[in-house]
């Protein structure tokens, strides 16, 4: 566990990429293959279901401390991190014996869930006595499941295939979907025998970098090198067909079960050994994509009822074949991919499975006018793809670029602010804005980002000099600070005060030039609804 | 302060009378030369602490408890969640990072206030690893201790140096503004890291933008702020400067008299204001 530890604060206390490998790689070779299974399990972003409810740790940490509640909270709200306030506040413990990270898994973290309270709460004062804050840290991040750290899953793939000499791309292939950290799986993740793929098992998702509005698409190459489609708003999936079954992948590679009904018996008429890449949409009758708004009716429903099923239809965009026959074929380049693509959807001919038409423009100029409708169809712009590229792994640079339409903007005035958490702990940086009806301000939306350390700072300052009212950790301020908030898109909602829900609300820019009087009123922004 | 002003120069211990008030300084183990103000009138007996910590500093006499009536305290640190190692396990870390960074052909910077903190990092330094450059400001904290007598590891101020000095393997303190500026561009490859009570919180420490974070402080803890308040025993604590809310809150819990002196836009400055502001010194 120490050495976990020490892996955990070597990745945290660096931003290079080479040290970070470095240091994963250096953990994976001396590590047991269970424990290497349960360290990837981790970095990766999995993490244990709660084990401990964090009221009771909070109570136990405080009684442990000879402190009160209240200041319990109050160290919480200062260090805006649980686990790292639950290893601060107890007085530092001392290690007696060096586990390893899968012992502590297995027979000291998992097994609480199970406890009687009293038990638990027996088990989790023994751990404090055991641990200095550093070790306790990285414990109290594993209980909480809050474990995080920054690598993402492709730089512990790169590590490992590094360590193990089987190519990232196959480490990245078998860490896709649902795994149980055992012993047999860091085995077979490593085995250099590339000869396997389970049935269901989906291939890592390519993804779209942003392409700079400003500057536009000519920085990237000329448009004759690219295809464009509509970058639509929906689910992003993998459709697998393979040994008569199927299965749907989101791109958080979570495996969606009995969600898609439609699409599940669409794939039925998929020739065995077809992996098809492409987006969910809820649709109208006549075939035109509905706005997120809709879809989102039909997420996070366990199960879908009839009615829903009429009202919101949904169908999948397919934009991408990686497999063909039984065959990967992501090394092959786009436009060959493309042929084959629409040549098997074409066959299939089934109006739950349509293929995403490319929009046609030979020119720069050309898509730009395109895009500039992308609203109308309910995209959020443009996806521009080079013709001669692989299917790449990731976030690489180069092959796949969205183009977003402008957004939404809006002056709004800061009246709620709120400490953030992580690196913004103890800064007010979580904001709510508001726009003008009549005289009154209305919060209609919530922003954390957008502006620079040293501007974070001056909001903090203002907020401590200027609160009117505490509720909790939410001060309200004299309204006085004017941004200008950027959003994707907007919908009506009974939930919020304002009747709207804006989404992906970001500051654009701190208006220092506009008074608090000078902001939008809330009639200019639901004018922006297109109902 | 006004530059007209007459100073008079008192030992520690020593008293003089203002006023009919008994006024004496004593150590405030703080920093070289900080001290805690004793007042006395009527056999009532009043001390503000000043900055302050406990504990051992090679660089300054050590704070030591005064009984009192009424005792004016800081509160910088005045969160549980403060709670500073003992002074060789941070002097170890410091090394230990060192000898790593000279072993990767790397320099080390390390930031820490220029007068006080500064001293106190160089004194924990050890000098066989490598050579220790210091920051203009520092270099200047360094003479003023070196006259007094105190004892600190040799340094070289950077500016006295080429060009085209090499500083791999050594270590350069400097002031935390120089953090991320062209300045550092001479030392080649770097590893940086800040010397601060505040780097107790992962946060602070990762907004600082540097490689490493020691929790080094010249202010006293959550466990010995409590502690000089049981030496000092005062009917009455005042609390001031830093988390002042809080420490009177449990405080009075406790069940001693305790009240908060500051104003509310003071002390909502200086709380964690004060590191979100960059500002140096804990604070102070």
């Amino acid at each position: 566990m120490i050495r976990f530890a020490e892996l955990y604060h070597a990745l945290d206390s660096t931003t290079k990429t080479n040290e970070k490998i470095a240091a994963m790689s250096s953990y994976f070779v001396a590590a047991p293959p269970l424990d290497a299974a349960w360290a990837t399990y981790f970095l990766c972003g999995n993490k244990l279901r709660r084990l401990v409810p964090t009221k009771l740790l909070r109570a136990w940490a405080a009684e442990e401390a000879s402190i009160p509640s209240w200041l319990l909270d109050e160290s919480y709200h200062a260090v805006g991190d649980l686990a790292e306030t639950l290893s601060l506040v107890v007085p530092p413990g001392e290690i007696r014996t060096d586990e390893s990270l899968s012992y502590w898994v297995e027979h000291r973290l998992l097994p609480l869930r199970a406890l009687d309270e009293q038990t638990q709460r027996q088990f989790v004062v023994e751990i404090w006595k055991e641990t200095p804050a550093k070790l306790r840290f990285v414990v109290m991040k594993l209980i909480t499941g809050a474990f995080r750290v920054g690598v993402s899953k492709r730089l512990v793939t790169r590590a490992i295939a590094q360590q193990s000499g089987v190519s990232a791309d196959v480490v990245s292939h078998r860490l896709m979907g649902n795994w149980t950290p055992t012993h047999d799986f860091f085995a077979s993740l490593v085995d250099p025998d590339v000869q396997d793929t389970l049935a269901s098992q989906p291939y890592p998702f390519c993804l779209a970098h942003p392409l700079n509005i400003e500057e536009g698409p000519q920085p990237i190459g000329d448009a004759e090198q690219f295809v464009a489609e509509w970058k639509w708003d929906g689910i992003r999936g993998q459709v697998i067909r393979r040994s008569g079954q199927t299965f749907i992948w989101s791109r958080g590679e979570e495996l969606m079960e009995n969600r898609w009904p439609e699409i599940e018996s669409a794939a039925e008429h998929l020739p065995d050994g077809t992996v098809l890449d492409g987006e969910i949409l809820a649709v109208a009758s006549d075939g035109n994509v509905l706005p997120f708004g809709q879809l989102q009716r039909r997420i996070g429903r366990k199960t879908i009822g009839k009615k829903l099923l009429s009202e919101v239809p949904v169908v999948f965009h397919a934009f991408d074949l990686l497999e063909h026959r039984g065959v990967d074929i992501r090394q092959q380049r786009f436009v060959k991919r493309r042929g084959q693509l629409e040549q098997l959807l074409g066959d299939c001919d089934h109006p739950h499975l349509k293929i995403t038409e490319l929009v046609s423009g030979e020119s720069w100029d050309e898509w730009a006018e395109v895009r500039e409708r992308s609203r109308d169809v309910n995209a959020e712009g443009l996806m521009l793809k080079r013709k001669d590229a692989a299917y790449d792994v990731g976030r690489v640079r180069g092959t796949w670029w969205k183009w977003k339409v402008q957004p939404f903007t809006i002056d709004a005035v800061l009246i709620y602010a709120q400490k953030g958490h992580g690196k913004r702990a103890s800064l007010f940086t979580d904001y709510t804005f508001a726009l003008w009806d009549g005289d009154q301000l209305v919060p209609f939306a919530k922003a954390y980002s957008g502006l620079d350390d040293k501007e974070i700072r001056q909001v903090d300052r203002f907020v401590r000099q200027n609160t009117k009212d505490t509720f909790g950790p939410v001060r309200s301020v004299t309204p006085t600070l004017v941004m200008e908030l950027a959003f994707e898109g907007l919908q009506r909602s009974t939930r919020h005060k304002s009747g709207v829900a804006t989404r992906f609300p970001r500051i654009l820019r701190w208006r220092h030039d506009k008074k608090a009087e000078d902001a939008n009123q809330l009639g200019e922004l639901l004018e922006m609804l297109d109902d | 302060m006004n530059h007209d002003a007459e100073f008079q120069f008192l030992p520690y211990g020593e008293s003089i009378k203002i006023d009919g008030v008994d006024v004496s300084f004593h150590p405030a183990g703080h920093m070289l030369g900080s001290a805690q103000v004793r007042l006395e009138h009527r056999g009532q007996v009043a001390v503000v602490t000043g900055d302050y910590k406990l504990g051992n500093d090679p660089t300054c006499e050590s704070w030591q408890p005064l009984s009192c009536h009424l005792l004016v305290t800081e509160s910088t640190f005045g969160l549980p969640v403060y709670r500073w190692e003992d002074e060789q396990t941070t002097a170890d870390a410091i090394n230990d990072w060192w000898r790593e960074s000279r072993d990767e052909g790397k320099c080390c910077v390390l930031y820490g206030y220029a007068a006080g903190k500064s001293q106190r990092l160089l004194a924990s330094l050890d000098p066989s690893i490598g050579p220790i450059y210091t920051h203009g400001a520092v270099e200047k904290g360094n003479e003023a201790y070196r006259k007094t007598g105190v004892d600190l590891p040799e340094t070289t101020f950077v500016g006295s140096l080429e060009r085209k000095h090499d500083f791999t393997g050594g270590i350069v303190v400097a002031v935390p503004s120089a953090n991320g500026t062209p300045w550092l561009r001479r030392f080649g490859r770097t590893s940086t890291a800040m010397a601060s009570g505040w780097m107790a919180v992962r946060g602070a420490r990762r907004r600082r933008a540097v490689d490493r974070g020691f929790v080094v402080s010249d202010h006293v803890d959550w466990p010995s702020l409590l502690k000089a308040v049981e030496l000092c025993d005062p009917e009455t604590v005042w609390v001031t400067h830093g988390y002042s809310a809080t420490v009177a809150r449990y405080l009075q819990e406790l069940g001693r008299e305790a009240h908060v002196i500051d104003s509310r836009t003071r002390s909502e400055n200086d709380e964690d204001g004060a590191q979100a502001s960059g500002v140096e010194g804990e604070g102070s």
